[in-house]
């Protein structure tokens, strides 16, 4: 590690910790419907959508109603870019024809299947691509099709999280809001004004934001060379801010139009994590006690700071082998070192190992390295990040719920200690609360293992329809160990909505567009519903006042605790597969173990 | 549930026409407006010709240019078709290409020794980093010295005035555009077309 890799590591925390109060206060305003400075240019745009779409402004819902709305709100939208990702080929802004007679060899069929996966992907705020963007989609697709989902997916994260904060900041009641006023309010107030001044400061870096056909340019060495372009600095600036992470280009941040300078990387680190710890300390406001807030946002420092001071080191210790080949592993101040392979110069080993560890605390899935090329420990962290169930900041929204069902877990885990009911803010957790929160923990470590344990041995024959390379393994681009890595990350991302990817694995085959597909969906709705569930259940409770007995959760003891249940949880559950996976190796990289692209033999 | 079908697609629609056509067509217009350069793609225009953009890496394979990395990016830096070679640390592809890279590097650069710095025999993410290191930059300054036939220190003097250092001090790493640094070689020492190697 070198000093200057440390002090960016630093100065990006510090800047979030800057942030996190001024952004929360924001927020806070926003979702108790108060006024602030941007009412007077926004609020007739938020009346104007209320009109357009015949809602209630002041009509509340219990969480079954909530619910339904977020359900049928996913599944319209989720039809929409179905069809027009189907339909691209008949539709404007498609200047490279994709979808016609027209487009370039090598364009990628928008199969129903894929078209599904995607669908799914961009729903459920996932942003898993089995396509590569410029040679599938248009540009209208992009904008309409995906961009769209940005926001909503964003949005609708934003407004469980507020909803499930009322349940603990209410009592006696049955309602927890209006999900469409907080979807509304969350992209009208908070997401978009953010992403357009974003969006222009990447094209001050060289984003490039244009609906023109791919330029042909002829190189100092006289080939042609065909680059893309499109209006990326738009969809840039929402699928960082949203935590989204569906690239506009395969090569996502690394690509040189999306993420051009240190500085707009610098700025895409901070757009992941300023919504979700802003949340943190708009939950501490919402329910009256911003010690609680501070709270969550220290075990989730705690666990930011774990994995970067993993992936870091990792990665610049670099590859044993090849150093042996008499590549330099060591920082000069003319080279970085490391493990280069994946990775641009203008980044380096830190500004890598950095945005690989919060791509993956929050369920962004942006990469600007190829976390398939990382060494195993560098690797590990991402894989370990979403299996915890991306609560370190986490998703926007996801990473709030996500943390308070760890929260939740804990004080329960405390109360069984010590033999009293637990409370959490003052409300008794009690089997209901309890059931749901396991439900969701269970579901989720069920759909990353059974997946992944079913693709590792699945047979199909060769040129199947559901698998034409044959059985699942078949698609990996890497064998041993990290074949089972490649396999383990997809459904672990697919499932934690995260959409990083082991990008080696050949997902675009029907069996892993719809398994993946249906992992997306299980890990998004089989969270959310439960956890409103659970809103609804807390809201309609007395409060109960604390007493000498009442596990304090605002200090250092239940901070510690919580990072503990999350670590522990996780580890109880993921720790054999993570053995099998990146662990081994590790160990084998360290002896020089290579391995060969044999396919695993058929059994018989 | 079915009841919140009808606001589900109303929302759909308008807030798509919103976040989809009017978002993206306001930043395009603003963005078109005060950086149409950059919006476009910095593209690097000589006599009216585009000759590539100065943010995207190209291949390079003479030798009197600087070669920027080895690019899993299509056939090598194809713009359309951007992306990283996705090999894990313990593939025998991986350690195969590097190996043979290697050896490439030592015959066509005879006078270099000592350990080859990190990203010069790594592929990058995207394919089209458009950057060296300024140690893989000096690591070439021999061979480009002596094809272009000029002293060494005139190419080094060259090569230092394109490292652009950290920026604000701290953020990045130092690195070297290989296109803008090689076209500020054919600029200064332009080749005689006629001398034959």
């Amino acid at each position: 590690m070198t000093s200057n890799g440390l002090l960016q590591i630093t100065v990006f925390f510090l800047l979030v910790l800057a942030l996190t109060k001024p952004m929360g206060a924001f927020m806070t305003h926003i979702f108790e419907g108060k006024r602030t400075w941007l009412h007077p240019a926004l609020r007739p745009l938020e009346r104007l959508i209320y009109k357009l779409c015949g809602i209630q402004e002041d009509q509340e819902h219990r969480w079954t109603g909530y619910a339904a709305s977020l359900l049928m709100f996913s599944l319209a939208s989720l039809v929409l870019t179905y069809l027009i990702q189907r339909m691209q080929g008949f539709l404007p802004f498609n200047p490279q024809g994709f979808g016609t007679a027209h487009a370039a060899q090598g364009a990628t069929a928008m199969t129903p299947d894929l078209a599904f996966n995607t669908a799914v992907s961009f729903t459920t705020n996932t942003n898993w691509q089995a396509y590569t963007p410029e040679t599938t989609m248009s540009y209208l697709t992009q904008m309409v099709g995906l961009a769209t989902h940005n926001f909503f997916s964003a949005a609708a994260g934003i407004a469980i999280a507020i909803a499930l904060i009322r349940g603990f900041a209410r009592h006696t009641t049955e309602t927890i809001g209006n999900f469409w006023v907080d979807v509304v309010r969350a992209t009208v107030y908070v997401l978009l004004p953010l992403s357009v001044v974003i969006a222009l400061f990447f094209v001050s870096q060289g984003v490039i934001q244009n609906f023109a056909s791919y330029t042909k340019a002829t190189t100092l060495e006289g080939a042609v060379q065909t680059i893309a372009q499109g209006p990326v600095a738009s969809q840039e600036a929402i699928k960082i801010l949203g935590t989204n992470g569906g690239g506009f280009f395969n090569g996502n941040s690394a690509h040189p139009f999306e993420n051009p300078t240190p500085i707009s990387n610098f700025i895409q680190l901070l757009s992941i994590f300023i919504i979700p710890a802003g949340l943190t300390y708009t939950f501490g406001k919402m329910v009256k006690d911003t010690r609680q807030g501070w709270a969550l946002f220290a075990a989730m420092s705690v666990l930011f700071v774990a994995g970067v001071l993993v992936a870091y080191p990792g990665e610049q210790s670099g590859n044993p082998i090849l150093a042996s080949l008499g590549i330099e592993n060591h920082p000069t101040a003319t080279q970085p070192g490391g493990n280069m392979e994946g990775k641009e110069v203008r980044s380096g080993i830190a500004n890598s190992a950095l945005f690989a560890t919060v791509t993956t605390d929050a369920s962004c899935g942006a990469v600007n390295s190829m976390h398939d090329s990382f060494t195993p420990l560098g690797g590990l962290v991402p894989l370990v990040n979403i299996e915890l169930g991306e609560v370190v900041f986490g998703g926007v929204g996801a990473g709030l719920y996500g943390m308070l069902m760890f929260a939740i877990l804990a004080v329960f885990i405390a109360g069984l200690m010590v033999g009293r009911t637990p409370e959490y803010l003052g409300k008794k957790i009690e089997q209901k609360e309890v059931k749901m929160v396991m439900l969701a923990v269970l579901v989720l470590a069920a759909s990353i293992l059974l997946f992944s344990g079913a693709g590792a041995v699945i047979q199909f024959a060769k040129n199947s329809w559901i698998n034409p390379t044959g059985p699942a393994t078949a698609n990996l681009n890497n064998n041993g160990p990290h074949g089972l890595s490649e396999i383990l990350y997809a459904y672990s991302s697919g499932t934690g909505n995260n959409g990083s990817a082991l990008a080696g694995l050949s997902a675009n085959t029907p069996w892993y567009n719809l398994t993946i597909g249906l992992a997306m969906l299980i890990g998004r709705f089989l969270m959310i519903i439960p956890l409103l569930a659970v809103a609804g259940s807390l809201a309609q409770k007395r409060i109960v006042p604390a007493s000498a007995g009442t596990l304090p959760t605002h200090g250092a003891l239940f901070v510690g605790l919580l990072v503990g249940v999350v670590v522990i949880v996780s580890a109880l559950t993921f720790f054999p597969a993570l053995t099998l996976g990146p662990v081994v190796e590790h160990f084998l990289m360290m002896r020089h173990q290579l391995f060969a692209l044999l396919l695993i033999p058929v059994w018989s | 549930m079915w009841n919140q079908l009808l606001p589900s697609v109303r929302m759909t629609l308008v807030l798509s026409v919103l976040t989809g056509l009017l978002y993206p067509a306001l930043v395009t217009g603003i963005a078109k407006a005060i950086f149409p350069s950059q919006a476009n793609g910095s593209l690097i225009q000589v006599n009216g010709k585009v000759i590539g953009s100065e943010l995207i890496g190209q291949k390079f394979s003479k030798p009197e240019y600087f070669q920027g990395r080895p690019s899993s990016a299509g056939d090598g830096y194809d713009a359309a078709s951007s992306g990283g070679s996705n090999l894990g640390p313990t593939n025998q592809k991986l350690i195969d290409r590097i190996k043979a890279d290697a050896d490439k590097f030592h015959i066509e650069n005879p006078d270099f020794t000592g350990p080859i710095p990190a990203d010069l025999l790594t592929t990058s993410a995207s394919g089209l980093d458009p950057d060296l290191s300024p140690a893989s930059a000096d690591a070439q300054i021999a061979r480009v010295a002596r094809t272009r036939r000029v002293s060494p220190d005139e190419i080094r003097r060259l090569v230092e005035t394109h490292i652009e250092t950290r920026q604000l001090g701290f953020l990045g790493e130092p690195r070297v555009n290989v296109l803008k640094l090689n076209m500020a070689l054919d600029d200064k020492y332009r080749l005689d077309p006629d001398s034959g190697w």
